[in-house]
């Protein structure tokens, strides 16, 4: 195989400006850079976004919100989570009123059946996997629902192999199975969800024989795992991006929540929802507000009492509308209704799925300024580059896990030549725009959240420090909550139950780009165990196990096109086309490639993916893609002119 | 209102230590008890966040009415026991473990080892030059964490924490039997021809450095790893959503080990590779 040359990325140390976009960036001053920003926003007020960062500090989030709120006037804000489980987010949100997940980690080891859907929890979630071991050690029944067999479902009782993107056919057969078994749990269906009857039509059609035509999966471990969830005292329900990064993933969300209100699996210990996040805080960067449609403490923008409460806070008035979410805002750019980006710490120019496209759209910003650790791809497209300081190891603040733990973040080195934190930064563009925020340290910035939000009212500093962090909500500065969420849906008094969950009437829908002769392969996406997203974090230290990107086939497909490990192939979809190495994985089906996004500089897998997002949550479906693999003429040795002699 | 529901309550167990009386929960060890009320007793197989081995003898304490001592670390303590941990039997037992072990393996590296041979008057040179050793040179396979055989007291902490008690990856076992047993990965084999995942988490708990991190290994070769000029700082690791706790080891502006709290409820101590070893990128400065 060819030898590597990963792009290591060495940090940003000061401020980078040019005048246009054609130039070579050049080293500028603070004072320089930041009235540059000013000027820029300034002149495109009215068509300005943020992003911000799903890896940034919940205070950070906070500021972020703020500034697009109160300084640009806009509800544009929204981070990365949208390309990852803002589909969680949007179907918990809808069934439950809250977009987090509702149990705890501990509790996966206190539990009868885990179901691990579309997760590879093993690679990209390691340390919850081991709770799911526990879980295991203690007798629980592991259930893995993939198209992949992977490190995840070879601890599992039963592999559910399932064609990409027929998770809603699945979940409503194993649905109509509990119902015809007579497992459904009808005192909780009765008391405390609304919609069952349309629900119990909808999936009357999904006998398990056309399932098994459907997804391919047996119907007998269909059938197994129906009743296996639905007999179970209490369930967890975990998910990942095999769930929401399709082009209807809130709809797969949905379909995974109708489960747990038909059997009763949540609300109680042991029993519930949890969709595993990608980023160390993509969680609580919704918190904070930093989404087109909540406020800080995920309070509803077109809920009056709420908006008030920010305006007098604030001094400012909130628009009643959702802003635009970061797949409308790029389409935005594409119109031209959106001219300025403020982007803090996102790689949208390498994280969004088509990336050729996505770039093309940076490109026609009239101002970008970029907030980061270091140059990457999207800020060598800015205007005005900040370097700023690393959340994790150079920031005081705080991050919100996927058990909705907030957790204090803490600086450990001090950050190298003029960086700055982002909310220095982000308080001193404000500054130059007419306002005043001045916050003496990331504790005050948390102490205002606090005011504002009642889930994280009682987590003082103190506190979180005492109870190594503390879930959310916790509204008391003397009490801790349950560790689960949604205990209210098996109160007797229907006033304290509050709303029922309704059933999600969903329908299957198969993925947008149809495999046929000519992309007959279907491609799935992923993340392996040593490495990180775009890779310009993970890139950065010398793993053993890392051997670059590669187009992993089965063994059959592998044999079929001729072609050996390490070989170089074309693989080509729909909208782009890229030559990257062969390696074959026996976990894969005849017809199933996968690919990951780690190493973007040797091959851009998202030239590949498409564009087709979630009209509720925004999401693209990366995971499913049609492609075709062409051997490459192979560069002809020169034979040795042997035929001429002989012995 | 409680966090978690807290099973039948625990009921208190009243014994006496060095005299003295003591109540410690039921199911408590004795180790507990004496960490409990500040008694040091030293340790080395036992680890906070695994199950007890009793493989190294160095914690004996003795109990009235036993034939033999007992070790602190695993044994329960019962109702009207009688427990003495500074007796001259006791004392003897450990000198001549920490003798044994000091004589075979370099602990050079073990912590407060020194401390204790001092403090129990151990002489492992007694044995003479021809006492049994392990003559084991550091094995350097990959860029993450060495191996250090020479080190190694046996204690199974490393085989424990990357097999079923946490890790589950099953790369650390036990070659050979008897006198010949000794820590390998799988068949003997080198680490990146094995099934580790390097999370680190055997370096983690190995109590005398005979596992360590490539940064420190490399550092304590140059002589410039110096833990009192490091500070340790708990932060979350910034890859994925699971928000493991991480302590970053931090010296003159480097952070030179990632460790995570034993008592975190996210971890328990555990991190995979990109929390242990994915660090670099920050302080790539120029």
């Amino acid at each position: 195989m060819r030898k590597r040359q990963p792009k290591t990325y060495t940090r940003l140390t000061h401020p980078l400006v040019r005048d246009a976009r054609t130039e070579p960036f050049r080293r500028a001053t603070w004072d320089e850079a930041l009235d540059r920003v000013a000027r820029g926003l300034e002149r495109n007020r009215g068509a300005f976004g943020m992003f911000s960062c799903s890896r940034a500090t919940n205070e950070t989030n906070y500021v972020a919100q703020k500034f697009a709120r109160v300084v640009m006037g806009t509800h544009n804000v929204d981070s990365c989570n949208r390309t990852c489980h803002a589909p969680s987010v949007a179907g918990l949100a809808a069934a439950f009123g809250s977009g987090g997940g509702t149990s705890s980690y501990a509790e996966v080891e206190h539990t009868d059946v885990i179901v691990m859907w579309g997760s590879n929890a093993r690679f990209a979630h390691p340390i919850f996997f081991q709770h799911v071991l526990k879980g295991i050690g203690n007798g629980a029944r592991m259930y893995a629902v993939d198209p992949r067999r992977t490190s995840t479902a070879e601890w599992a009782e039963s592999w559910l192999g399932l064609n990409v993107g027929t998770d809603i056919a699945l979940a409503h057969a194993i649905g109509r199975e509990i119902i015809h078994a007579g497992l459904t749990n009808e005192a909780f269906v009765r008391r405390a969800t609304t919609g069952f009857e349309e629900y119990r039509a909808l999936v009357e059609p999904w006998t398990l024989s056309l399932a098994e035509k459907v997804t391919g999966v047996p119907a007998a471990a269909i059938r197994e795992l129906a009743h296996a969830y639905a007999r179970a005292e209490r369930a967890q329900l975990c998910w990942t991006l095999g769930i929401t990064e399709h082009h209807n993933g809130t709809d797969n969300v949905r379909a995974l929540i109708n489960l747990a209100l038909l059997t009763g699996h949540v609300g109680r210990f042991g029993s519930g929802l949890q969709p595993l996040r990608g980023q160390n805080n993509v969680q609580g960067g919704g918190d904070m507000g930093a989404i087109p449609n909540r406020l800080p403490g995920f309070q509803d923008i077109l809920d009056a009492d709420a908006r008030h409460r920010f305006e007098s806070a604030w001094g400012t008035a909130l628009a009643p509308h959702y802003g635009l979410n970061l797949t409308e805002m790029f389409e935005a750019m594409e119109d031209g209704t959106l001219r300025a980006v403020y982007c803090i710490g996102e790689n949208p120019a390498q994280s969004e799925a088509d990336s050729e496209q996505a770039v093309r759209r940076l490109r026609q910003l009239d101002f970008l300024v970029v907030q980061d650790i270091f140059l990457t791809r999207t800020a060598e497209l800015a205007d005005v580059v900040l370097p700023a300081t690393a959340g994790w190891a150079e920031t005081e603040g705080t991050t919100t896990n996927s058990e909705r733990r907030v957790q204090r973040v803490r600086r450990a080195v001090t950050p190298p030549g003029e960086a700055r934190e982002d909310i220095d930064i982000l308080c001193d563009v404000a500054a130059r725009l007419g306002h005043d925020f001045t916050y003496a340290d990331a504790e005050a910035v948390w102490n205002e959240l606090r005011s504002l939000s009642p889930d994280h009212h009682g987590m003082t500093y103190a506190r979180l420090e005492e109870h190594q962090g503390i879930q959310w909500p916790c509204p008391s500065t003397d009490r801790l909550e349950p560790t689960y969420l949604h205990g209210r849906l098996w109160e007797s008094d229907p006033a304290r139950r509050g709303r029922p969950a309704p059933f999600g009437i969903v329908q299957h829908d198969p993925p947008v780009d149809l495999t046929d002769e000519r992309y007959p392969i279907r491609l799935t996406t992923g993340r392996r165990l040593d490495s990180y997203n775009t890779g310009v974090q993970s890139g950065g230290f010398a793993s053993p196990l890392r051997r670059g990107e590669a187009i992993e086939l089965s063994p059959e497909d592998a044999e079929h096109y001729g072609v050996v490990v390490g070989e170089q192939v074309r693989v080509t979809s729909r909208r782009g086309s890229v030559t990257a190495p062969v390696w074959v994985d026996p976990a894969l089906r005849p017809g199933l490639a996968f690919m990951t996004f780690h190493f973007p500089d040797e091959v851009d897998t998202n030239q590949l993916t498409i564009e087709a997002n979630c009209p509720i949550a925004g999401t693209a479906e990366f995971k499913a893609s049609a492609i075709r693999i062409e051997k490459l003429p192979v560069a002809t040795e020169v034979p040795p002119l042997t035929g001429l002699t002989t012995d | 209102m409680t966090v978690t529901p807290l099973g039948i309550p625990r009921r208190l167990v009243e014994f006496t230590l060095d005299g003295e009386p003591v109540r410690v929960p039921e199911g408590s060890t004795i180790l507990d008890a004496c960490r409990a009320v500040g008694k040091d007793v030293p340790t080395l197989c036992h680890g906070d966040t695994l199950t007890p081995k009793n493989a190294c003898r160095v914690c004996m304490v003795e109990v009235e009415g036993s034939r033999t001592l007992v070790p602190a670390c695993s044994r329960r303590a019962e109702a009207g026991m009688e427990v003495r941990t500074r007796t001259e039997r006791a004392l003897h037992s450990r000198k001549v473990v920490l003798e044994l072990l000091a004589s075979s393996v370099d602990m050079s590296t073990t912590p407060r080892a020194a401390e204790w041979i001092e403090e129990y008057g151990a002489d492992p040179g007694r044995f003479g030059p021809d006492a049994a050793r392990l003559q084991e040179q550091p094995r350097i396979d990959n860029e993450l964490y060495v191996r250090d055989y020479g080190k190694c007291i046996l204690c199974y902490k490393c085989v424990d924490a990357c097999g079923e008690q946490w890790q589950n990856t099953f790369a650390i076992s036990v070659a050979g039997r008897g006198f010949d047993a000794r820590i390998a990965v799988e068949q003997d084999a080198p680490l990146p021809d094995s099934a580790c995942v390097y999370c680190g988490n055997c370096v983690e708990v190995c109590p005398t450095g005979a596992l360590s991190f490539k940064t420190e290994f490399d550092m304590r070769a140059a002589g410039t790893w110096d833990a009192s000029r490091q500070t340790e700082t708990t932060t979350v690791c910034a890859y994925c959503g699971v928000g493991c706790n991480v302590t970053l080891h931090v010296q003159d502006n480097e952070i030179v080990k990632v460790t995570s709290p034993h008592d975190n409820p996210v971890t328990h101590g555990n991190l995979c590779i990109k929390g242990r070893f994915g660090y670099q990128h920050v302080q790539n400065r120029d």
